[in-house]
């Protein structure tokens, strides 16, 4: 499903040229679960921007079930991100005068989905990460694990084919990580593609692939790992 | 697969709506523009209303002959030190009422007078006229008849009075056959005039007294007044398009029956009441336009203000704006969403200050007995004014939120 070859992206800092990412082929298929890992700058963050099309690489190509997404202009982009990508964040990103329902029916606004549907849809969506009795309380009326339930519901929303999570766990204590993750460990179970940035090796350690970053480069590609989970 | 229009209209309201208190003082700069131009506008437009119908009260159709020299084109209607030198005769009044396309030539005198009649007492003017005034004039009898032409001629002492000096002197009753007194002259009333109300000008139209010309010239003016000399001549013209002619024709006339050699001043001024409302009129237009101006400066200050919060919302709210574009906000939806809350601001703005203008203007022209218009077309000028007045400054910082790179705007604390 994903496909990069080569790819780069450099940042000018002053007269020096910094690559954040250096050279990176990687293939993810649909249906997988990946942990992305690395130490703070080895890249990750910067892959992870690229993959979801919030931005466009240096060098090298990305192709998303063949459609060339490193070539495309923004309202494109703005698109792909809206029609196949899912974004949960370590910092949750809900709009806090919006309740949880609203802030789960924004993506379907900029899908364009009639006001009914998204209502339904949102719903469904809560009741789906257990949130069905929250929905009318606004973010700072919930946990923190509540709020990243409102968030990855929100990243559902218009059924994505990637789901793309930036340290989903890193603001949440361990009790909560471990039913955020399974969360996501049923989802991947349902057929979604997950990619988790982490640098929490014990979230790795959950997912069946794990991508080894440094210095904006792969180091580590390890496809078999040990196996816990749900799937 | 693109978002409804609606619903970035929902976005900009809520926005709005989450701020009452900032909401409202941003607006309050449009809110006080939009007033301000309206109310200027309506103040203005007032009193052209008001000058037409004060000009129009004395007669359409009208020109007016005073003797006296003229005083340039359009100006002058004050006549200063008319009637000190007088030069207009009843013989000239008859020249013109030969004249082509004129219906009434009505020649007088006037003066003040204190009247008595059943111990009561009234201050007034009174005129001397003859029967073509009422013509002239466009005034109409209510009760009893006008001075008829020998009455006018012969020095009959009767009177046509206005309702204001019928109701001061003579109360309920009926003053016709009844005796006044002007100064120590008796006359008989033999009519009263039907009432026409305030001038524009704040004159009392129905306080007069009319007298038949040869009377009042002789026991009431007095001195001032000799022979068949009169203070003023009258000419009705038989419609609008033929008053320049008449003029020009009086004028004319005039100037061959006073013997005035080419190239010298005419010895008397031939006002015509179109020309007059005209140039009063621009005046007035331009003035208004003038107070219109320095109004817009306010609504201009309040584009400003819109521009400042909006400058202030994008900054407090990159880290929306950055979601918002993760989840598939295109830019332009970004920009619209600006856009819209910056113009549904000034416009809701424009809204209030155009009822409040209104209603200004309105309580002007009742406590302050201020005339004021409202014309139609300030409401949709104002509401799309004030419309435009959102786009244009909101556009800037519009288009600072559309630009901002998702990226970082997501980082931002």
């Amino acid at each position: 499903m994903i496909e990069i070859r080569d790819l780069e992206k450099l940042y000018i800092m002053g007269e020096e040229t910094v690559a954040a990412l250096a050279g990176v082929t990687l293939t993810v298929e649909r249906g997988e679960l990946a942990a992305v890992i690395g130490p703070s700058g080895s890249g990750k963050s910067s892959l992870m921007n690229i993959l979801g099309g919030l931005d466009r690489p240096s060098n090298g190509s990305y192709h998303f079930d063949g459609e060339d997404v490193g070539d495309m202009a923004d309202d494109a982009l703005a698109d792909f991100r809206s029609r196949r990508i899912g974004f949960v964040f370590q910092s949750f990103q809900l709009l806090p005068r919006l309740t949880a329902l609203q802030n789960v029916e924004l993506p379907m606004v900029y899908a364009g989905i009639e006001p009914r549907e998204r209502r339904e849809r949102a719903v469904a969506m809560l009741q789906k990460v257990g949130l069905g009795e929250r929905m009318t309380h606004r973010p700072t009326q919930l946990s923190g694990g509540q709020q990243q339930r409102v968030a990855i519901a929100r990243a559902l929303a218009n059924a994505p084919d990637l789901l793309l999570a930036d340290e989903p766990t890193g603001a949440l204590d361990t009790n909560t990580s471990k039913e955020v993750l399974a969360l996501f460990h049923e989802l991947n179970a349902e057929g979604l593609t997950v990619v988790i940035v982490t640098h929490d090796l014990e979230v790795a350690a959950e997912a069946r692939r794990r991508i080894s970053f440094r210095d904006g480069k792969v180091v580590e590609d390890d496809h078999g790992g040990s196996r816990r989970g749900k799937s | 697969m693109s978002v409804r229009r609606i619903d970035l209209v929902g976005f900009a309201t809520g926005a709005i709506i989450a701020h009452p208190m900032r909401s409202a003082l941003t607006s309050l700069g449009v809110v006080i523009g939009v007033a301000a131009v309206v109310m200027m506008t309506s103040i203005g437009l007032g009193a052209q209303k008001q000058v037409t119908s004060a000009i129009g009260g004395l007669g359409s159709n009208l020109l007016i002959v005073s003797p006296g020299a003229s005083r340039g084109p359009g100006g002058g209607f004050v006549s200063q030190g008319a009637g000190t030198n007088l030069t207009l005769t009843e013989e000239d009044a008859k020249a013109l009422g030969t004249l082509e396309s004129v219906v009434a030539v009505a020649p007088s005198v006037r003066g003040g007078a204190q009247l008595t009649a059943e111990g009561a007492n009234w201050n007034t003017r009174i005129e001397g006229v003859t029967p073509d005034y009422l013509v002239a004039r466009d005034l109409t009898i209510a009760s009893g008849r006008m001075i008829d032409e020998a009455e006018a001629r012969q020095g009959r002492k009767v009177a046509v009075i206005g309702q204001t000096v019928a109701t001061s002197l003579f109360g309920d009753s009926d003053p016709l056959g009844k005796r006044i007194r002007v100064g120590t002259v008796p006359f008989e009333v033999i009519g009263v005039l039907a009432s026409k109300g305030q001038s524009g000008f704040g004159q009392d139209q129905d306080d007069i007294v009319l007298g038949p010309l040869e009377a009042v010239r002789s026991r009431v003016v007095g001195k001032r007044v000799k022979g068949d000399n009169v203070q003023t001549i009258y000419v009705k013209a038989a419609d609008a398009d033929s008053l320049d002619r008449v003029q020009e024709d009086a004028t004319n006339l005039l100037r061959e029956r006073h013997r005035i050699r080419q190239g010298a001043d005419d010895d008397f001024n031939v006002q015509n009441l179109a020309s007059i409302t005209e140039a009063l009129q621009s005046s007035i237009k331009t003035f208004t336009g003038l107070l219109a101006a320095v109004a817009a400066v306010s609504l201009l200050v309040g584009g400003v203000g819109i521009m400042n919060i909006m400058l202030v919302a994008v900054t407090e709210r990159t880290r929306e704006i950055g979601l918002r574009m993760a989840v598939g906000a295109r830019r332009t939806d970004v920009l619209f969403q600006f856009a819209l809350e910056a113009v549904v601001l000034s416009v809701v703005g424009g809204a209030i200050g155009l009822v409040l203008g209104i209603g200004g203007a309105m309580l002007m022209a009742k406590l302050g007995n201020w005339p004021t218009a409202i014309a139609g077309w300030s409401v949709p000028l104002s509401l799309g004014f004030s419309m435009l007045v959102g786009l244009v400054f909101g556009a800037y910082p519009s288009w600072r939120a559309a630009r901002l790179d998702p990226i970082e705007a997501l980082r931002r604390e």
